[in-house]
């Protein structure tokens, strides 16, 4: 029992990085109907900035900055020089696209880094407190599971109490509409895209020092676990994506939790996406059929 | 040359074309250095594969991220048949070449006639994985197919790496049937031995693609990449014409992971890797999607440039470590850039002139007259008659 409860705390804890991840896939998705497979290797990216930045100023917290800006800049830089020509129409095309950005990303990662595997420490203690002798939560998991819901906040902040959002919203819904009305539909695609690869980015800060470290393909678990997140939630689904990416990452823990083979994660994940497809095609959260993309 | 064959069986010009195409990659493994022959049969092997992801995404437009997963599954059941049947004796002496007490020592290899057998349970196993995977992909489209098969390319190697019975992260040996004894050493090496094996199941199976890609399978499969509407008022089922497509495509990717099994003697997850997938993707999509001669170019491009840009580095005189850093990646990125490149540029791709005459037979059948506009309708004109809404 007690166990079960470490593992759930420990699910959640990374369930949260994997909701932060899913969130940044559903926004892409949602501005473009574009599935960004390069999202892994661009968030690689992110952490590999913070990592050089703190080398040098011997300082974590500018290090975490500098991913996000940078994140969000690389988002900018996928969207307006290459995602943007892939004709709409096309679903394969802009997968293929962006299967190939991510090779270019991992390859100039690994000619300008090295291939071999960095440890990434951690800010803050990852040991767990324990009240009484059972095994609570660690300050780290508290760090991960604050700055996801700050993040949480801000984008729902965002999206329901501004203006930009209500733009954003509405290039996403209607972009006919949208632009007949003034907005500019282009130039939001582009702010979808930099918020997304800045959560991107901070899902990779948050996960890498949990034991993955830095390689040029680090995040590609991450991405599989993060899409099926995501599809769980429907893929159009903010809310989708949170509750979708804090129960894959639950059930992921128990199975390599009681099985003790880090390795079935991607094996579980691979049986989840697979069932919720079959089962539920639309995801739990989707309101419309908009499957048929 | 299609004239003067014109009275010809189609059958028996394609075998024709195939026993070409296999004599030319023989005299080729007599003109390459002995250093090149296993990248030639690994161009051999990436092309049978590549091969049969073009006519999945080409012709039934669905997408495959993890298909060297189906390499995965036929290879290792290729090892474990090809084991199996030596334990169970079906052995030759070894090739002479021992001489004196080492010859008697030596262990017996296995013989011949079990490749072709080990080569079919791969392709067999693959055949059901590719169902499985076709009747879940068959209900998914685009991005969600795409995932699912992402995530198949990256969870296949994590479970070969995994249980112990796979042989875990180091794979194991394999008992292939080595050069016969007829052939002697100063002929033909063992590797352009295993280079012609390779190049006839290939040959064979892409007689077979062609055959399929051009016969009733072919134009039932672009009918249902174009139109799943219309395609199945035609009374085309569409689902079942999808799930063949898988299957058809993982047959050759299953052969493909047996043979490059049987070229290297030994298997283990690093062969099958989610990279082999993404060189596959590559090899079909630089080629043009559909084409099988595409698949040639495509499969060549993906084997040369990592060998061209080490020689490259190697001419450069770099430092070791900046030499290893650009090993891998170099190829990589380069690879990555004209994926993009091609895909963006390569829009207007023509569809095949049969396909066209069905088109235009479609509409002159709707309102009475021949279809209107240029000469040779682009793709892009079908397209918009086709999707309407």
């Amino acid at each position: 029992m007690q166990r079960f409860g470490y593992l759930t705390v420990d699910g959640l804890a990374s369930g949260a990085v994997y909701a932060t991840f899913a969130l940044s896939l559903v926004l892409i998705w949602r501005a473009g109907r574009i599935v960004n497979f390069a999202q892994g290797a661009i968030a690689v990216a992110s952490a590999y900035l913070a990592w050089s930045v703190t080398a040098h100023t011997h300082s974590y917290w500018l290090g975490f900055v500098a991913a996000l800006a940078g994140g969000a800049l690389l988002g900018v830089v996928v969207e307006r020089g290459v995602m943007r020509f892939v004709p709409a129409d096309r679903p394969m095309d802009a997968v293929i696209v962006a299967v190939g950005v991510m090779l270019v990303v991992q390859g100039v990662l690994g000619m300008l880094y090295g291939a071999d595997h960095r440890p990434v420490p951690a800010p803050l203690p990852t040991g767990v407190w324990r009240v009484g002798g059972v095994a609570t939560v660690s300050p780290y998991q508290l760090f991960v599971v604050g700055a996801v819901a700050v993040l949480v906040a801000a984008l729902a902040l965002l999206f329901t109490r501004t203006r930009l959002g209500l733009r954003l919203r509405a290039a996403a819904f209607a972009p006919e509409v949208a632009r007949l009305l003034g907005v500019r539909v282009a130039r939001m695609t582009t702010v979808a895209w930099a918020l997304a690869s800045a959560a991107g980015a901070l899902a990779a800060m948050l996960v890498l020092p949990s034991g993955l470290g830095l390689t040029p393909t680090a995040m590609d678990g991450v991405f599989i676990t993060a899409f099926t997140a995501a599809v769980i939630g429907g893929l159009d689904s903010a809310v989708g994506a949170v509750v979708g990416g804090l129960a894959v990452g639950v059930v992921v823990n128990y199975v390599t939790g009681y099985a003790g083979n880090p390795n079935l994660a991607n094996l579980a994940v691979l049986a989840l996406l697979v069932i919720v497809l079959l089962v539920r095609p639309g995801g739990l959260f989707s309101g419309v059929a908009v499957r048929r993309a | 040359m299609n004239r003067i064959l014109a009275g010809t069986p189609t059958i028996v010009r394609r075998a024709g074309w195939a026993a070409v195409l296999v004599l030319a990659g023989v005299a080729t493994t007599f003109v390459l250095p002995a250093g090149r022959i296993f990248p030639f049969s690994q161009f051999v092997v990436y092309l049978g594969a590549a091969a049969g992801l073009t006519v999945l995404m080409g012709l039934s437009g669905q997408l495959s991220l993890g298909h060297a997963a189906f390499m995965a599954v036929g290879g290792y059941t290729m090892a474990f048949t090809q084991n199996a049947l030596y334990e169970r004796g079906f052995t030759v002496a070894p090739p002479a070449g021992g001489s004196g007490r080492f010859a008697s020592a030596a262990p017996p290899v296995a013989a011949l006639w079990t490749l072709p057998v080990s080569l079919l349970a791969g392709v067999v196993a693959a055949v059901l994985a590719g169902a499985l995977v076709g009747l879940a992909a068959a209900r998914l489209r685009g991005p969600y197919l795409a995932g699912v098969t992402l995530t198949i390319g990256i969870a296949v190697p994590s479970v070969t790496a995994t249980f112990a019975v796979l042989g875990g992260e180091q794979g194991f040996a394999v008992q292939v049937p080595r050069r016969p004894s007829w052939l002697a050493a100063d002929i033909a090496t063992e590797a352009q031995w295993r280079a012609w094996l390779a190049l006839v199941a290939t040959a064979i199976m892409l007689a077979v693609l062609a055959n399929l890609s051009r016969g009733p399978l072919g134009r039932d499969l672009r009918a249902v990449r174009d139109d799943e509407v219309a395609a199945a008022l035609a009374g085309i089922p569409v689902a079942r014409t999808r799930v063949l497509a898988f299957v058809v495509s993982a047959a050759s990717a299953g052969l493909a992971g047996g043979l490059y099994v049987y070229l290297t003697g030994t298997v283990l997850p690093g062969y099958f890797s989610f990279t082999t997938s993404l060189f596959l993707l590559l090899a079909a999509v630089l080629g043009g999607l559909g084409s099988l001669a595409g698949a040639a170019w495509g499969a060549l491009f993906v084997v040369a440039v990592p060998i061209a840009t080490a020689e490259l580095v190697g001419a450069l005189h770099a430092g070791p470590a900046l030499a290893q850093r650009l090993a891998g990646n170099l190829p990589l990125a380069l690879l990555g850039l004209a994926l993009i490149v091609v895909t963006l540029t390569a829009r207007r791709r023509p569809r095949s002139p049969g396909w066209r005459a069905v088109r235009s037979l479609g509409r002159r059948g709707q309102d009475g007259r021949t279809p209107s506009g240029s000469l040779h309708p682009s793709a892009e004109d079908d397209r918009k008659v086709g999707a309407a809404p």
